[in-house]
């Protein structure tokens, strides 16, 4: 079934690359000289103050004025960092919830009843937002709080104890190449988040290859490679009818010989509900495992933070056959602020490694869950 | 993708059996599921809130007929109710204007919109024989223009190239002309995914549509969306006149609620739904098939009581004869009800029919399959005649026997005479119970062979 969308790409480097032993696109060979000298420079630059801590300081808006003149090309208008309260102000949560207790300053169940619409309306879930309330409502009625404005302090306690426990982040210092495969279903942001990814390494000084393994969406390939040259980084890719798990074998292969430390496996989309291209993932995992045992060191999902409850069922179908160790939540800059987060959280476990907070190379944050329930809370109580 | 919603509300729903007129009071408690159902499966709380409070308003003080159950009287107002929301049949594209008609997409990225666009060239091209011609307006993703150039060529429709460079009003102004020149129907044009409160790219999509004036402006939107469908649709409606939305993604397992949500925000027709990779994976979207689909609980409920019904009759009458007649239940029985069973569709036929399967996972369901009921006629039919009369017979090197025939495992044929067993205990006891114990006997009987697929649940 898969034949239909066989056709032979566009692109002429395709063309080339199977007569070549070296699979590497060339366009991005070239490139590959340059690394040494633009990790030189980013080093100079990451030895400021490190790019993640200052999120939520002013102080930050200054450093990321540097960063932003690298990416005139992203038609970036604004500087790179906004904090998460900025990014995540204008959620319909945190409108919500302000409102609230602007309207309400009464503790009461009413107070608490229309707590848990927010709750729900957030994606949240019917059950976690059940069980949230139904605590706080205990605790209301043993006269634990003074005013809705504890309450409402309390009920930031819960959530980021909600989320604490997977505020892991990925460290890909760990192996060297770094092996991460991306997955998830189609349309979540995979591609993206590469190349997203590919800037944050390059600009930590590492090393990054990618591999472009979604062979079957029309121009992924296309796509990826742009993320490549964007970040000047190789992208080894062997067309749109290959077989994903050999390029991404090739990459890994390409990666060893050339010391590259870190190496992002792109796939294609996929539906959880559909078993035989679920089943691929597991191939080219094993794939994988027959040069590095170790690889993939990360299999990490990327979940659009729009979704719904289905975001359980997808996890949980990529968890069985794909084995995700982590997760990327993107698309939180609209106005559904991920509340699937906490269910997932709660349900899994699994470490939540990124979250994508706009549309530029730098808004890949990594998971912050203080910073992120802040920025969902009303701002005299955030922080 | 509309199972798990319709599950949720039928076994809600089936609580309230035995009641003569649906009260405030008696309805409260499930309505109060039905909301949470409708929650779980992603449809937007304003949406639920309203549709909670019509199904109320037309609910209480409803006598409820003498051939329904309040739980199904109930079903029959949400379903009413529903189907209302969705709105009554397919609403085609409208295509009624001078050539070349012009279709403008719309909505947040990673929605679909491109392979959208593809679909449904493949589909005015193919289905409703048009010229058609793709144009993307997408400057800002990476390799978004080269996606639309491949899929066109894939369903060999025109392509009008443009530039990552470009500005998207002057692309669209050209297409139209080149549209014009080239005698084209249908004009496609793609845009950008873009978010709903990112103001600068709803401006441009607005001058897009002021630039074209398309007869059609398609929403899409992914059926895996959250509470948030209501906000992002109720932006786009605001930004854009729209005349349509596409539900994206559908093949997943989904429960579907932002179809409603989207529906009853915007006001507009859902037309088409993305099921699949394939190009031509886009549906005609029938809102009364899927509302029958979302709220057939009535239906199913009445067919599984059918189904019942069936199975029970006949096997008990032909039964119910041979213990009349004095005669043992022997495994000829036992396979003869076997096979009605695979005449039925076997047991993953019977399954789909029942509510509450949608909770098993894909995995499991699976696994269910005919083979272990046609091992069991395998297991039966490799036995001699007189060993099916007497069971008793099939010793150890018999049993061997009968394993090497039907290509299964001695233990195999050892639980099949456990389960034969059981039954021929029932049977035994139908003589005592009349024709109802018998029928309730037979029930039960059932369950005990769902029971061996471990499947069929008791209802």
């Amino acid at each position: 079934m898969l034949k239909f969308w066989k056709k032979k790409p566009a692109e002429p480097a395709t063309a080339e690359s199977p007569a070549a032993d070296e699979h590497v696109d060339r366009t991005a060979d070239p490139a590959s000289a340059e690394v040494g000298s633009a990790i030189a420079e980013t080093l100079a630059e990451t030895a400021a103050p490190e790019p993640q801590a200052p999120d939520l300081e002013p102080e930050a808006e200054e450093t990321a004025i540097v960063e932003a003149a690298r990416e005139a090309e992203q038609h970036e208008s604004q500087p790179a960092r906004r904090s998460w309260r900025e990014r995540l102000s204008g959620s319909g949560f945190a409108k919500s919830l302000t409102s609230l207790f602007v309207r309400h300053p009464k503790l009461d169940d009413d107070l608490l009843d229309e707590l848990e619409t927010s709750l729900i309306t957030a994606d949240v879930g019917v059950e976690a937002s059940t069980n949230l309330v139904e605590d706080l409502r205990k605790r209301m009625h043993k006269r634990e709080f003074a005013d809705a404005g504890e309450l409402l302090k309390a009920l930031r306690n819960e959530l980021v104890s909600l989320l604490k426990p997977v505020e892991k982040p990925l460290d890909v210092s760990t192996a060297s190449p770094f092996v991460i495969l991306t997955v998830g279903i189609n349309g979540v942001g995979k591609t993206t988040t590469i190349g997203k990814l590919a800037r944050r390494y390059t600009d930590e000084g590492r090393g990054v290859m990618l591999a472009a393994g979604d062979t079957f969406r029309a121009a992924a390939v296309e796509q990826l490679k742009t993320w490549g040259e964007r970040n000047k980084v190789p992208v080894v890719s062997q067309g749109q009818d290959a077989d994903s798990a050999s390029v991404i074998f090739d990459a890994l292969q390409a990666a060893r010989s050339r010391g590259t430390q870190v190496l992002i496996a792109d796939t294609a989309g996929r539906l959880h509900t559909q078993g035989g291209l679920m089943d691929e993932l597991g191939k080219i995992a094993r794939v994988m495992k027959k040069l590095d045992t170790a690889a993939p060191h990360e299999v990490l999902m990327v979940i659009d933070g729009t979704t719904g409850q289905n975001a359980i069922s997808q996890l949980r179908q990529f968890r069985d056959t794909a084995g995700v160790t982590g997760l990327v939540v993107t698309k939180l800059d609209g106005t559904a602020k991920g509340g699937v987060m906490f269910a997932l959280a709660r349900e899994f476990g699994l470490p939540i490694r990124y979250v994508g907070l706009g549309e530029t190379a730098t808004d890949l944050r990594v998971f912050d869950a203080e910073a992120f329930v802040d920025g969902l809370l009303p701002a005299s109580l955030g922080g | 993708m509309f199972e798990s919603l319709s599950q949720r509300l039928s076994e809600t729903v089936n609580r309230l059996r035995g009641r003569g007129r649906l009260t405030e009071e008696n309805i409260r408690e499930t309505l109060r599921e039905v909301r949470i159902a409708l929650l779980e499966a992603d449809v937007a709380l304003p949406v639920v809130k309203a549709l909670i409070e019509r199904v109320k308003v037309r609910a209480v003080g409803q006598e409820v007929l003498k051939s329904l159950s309040p739980g199904q009287a109930l079903v029959k107002v949400v379903s009413d109710e529903l189907t209302t929301l969705m709105g009554a049949a397919n609403t085609e594209l409208n295509l009624a204007a001078q050539p070349p008609a012009i279709v403008l997409m719309a909505g947040l990225q990673g929605a679909g919109k491109t392979t959208t666009v593809g679909k449904l060239a493949r589909f005015l091209k193919e289905r409703k024989k048009k010229r058609v011609m793709v144009v993307s307006c997408d400057v800002y993703r990476p390799a978004a223009i080269e996606q639309l150039r491949t899929l066109a060529a894939q369903v060999d429709v025109s392509f009008f190239p443009s530039e990552a460079g470009q500005d998207p009003v002057a692309i669209a102004k050209a297409a139209v002309a080149a549209a014009r020149r080239e005698v084209i129907d249908v004009l496609l044009v793609d845009t950008a995914g873009r978010l709903h409160v990112d103001e600068a790219m709803m401006g441009e999509i607005k001058a897009l549509h002021g630039a074209l004036d398309p007869i059609e402006t398609l929403f899409v939107v992914d059926s895996m969306t959250g509470q948030d469908a209501a906000n992002v649709a109720k932006a786009f409606a605001d930004a854009l006149p729209l005349t349509g939305v596409v539900l994206t993604k559908t093949d997943g397992d989904a429960r579907g609620g932002a179809a409603l949500s989207v529906r009853y925000i915007t006001g507009r027709p859902i037309k088409f739904l993305g099921a699949g990779e394939k190009s031509d994976a886009l549906e005609p979207f029938h809102p009364d098939r899927v509302a029958q689909r979302i709220l057939g609980m009535g239906d199913v409920l009445s067919l599984v009581e059918e189904v019942e019904r069936k199975v029970d009759q006949e096997k008990a009458q032909k039964l119910a004869e041979k213990v009349i007649k004095g005669k043992r239940f022997d495994l000829n029985d036992m396979r003869d009800q076997l096979e009605q069973m695979s005449n039925m569709g076997g047991l993953a036929g019977l399954m789909d029919k029942l509510p509450g399967m949608s909770s098993i996972p894909d995995s499991v369901k699976s696994k269910v399959n005919d083979n272990e009921l046609k091992r069991m006629v395998a297991i039966i039919g490799s036995m001699t005649k007189k060993e099916r009369r007497h069971p008793d017979l099939l010793n150890g090197s018999r049993k061997a026997r009968v394993a090497r025939g039907s290509g299964t495992q001695p233990a195999d044929v050892n639980r099949l005479l456990k389960q034969f067993m059981q039954m021929e205990k029932m049977m035994s006891k139908l003589s005592k119970g009349g024709s109802k114990g018998l029928l309730r006997q037979m029930r039960g009987a059932m369950k005990g062979m769902g029971g061996m697929g471990g499947m069929m649940p008791p209802r």
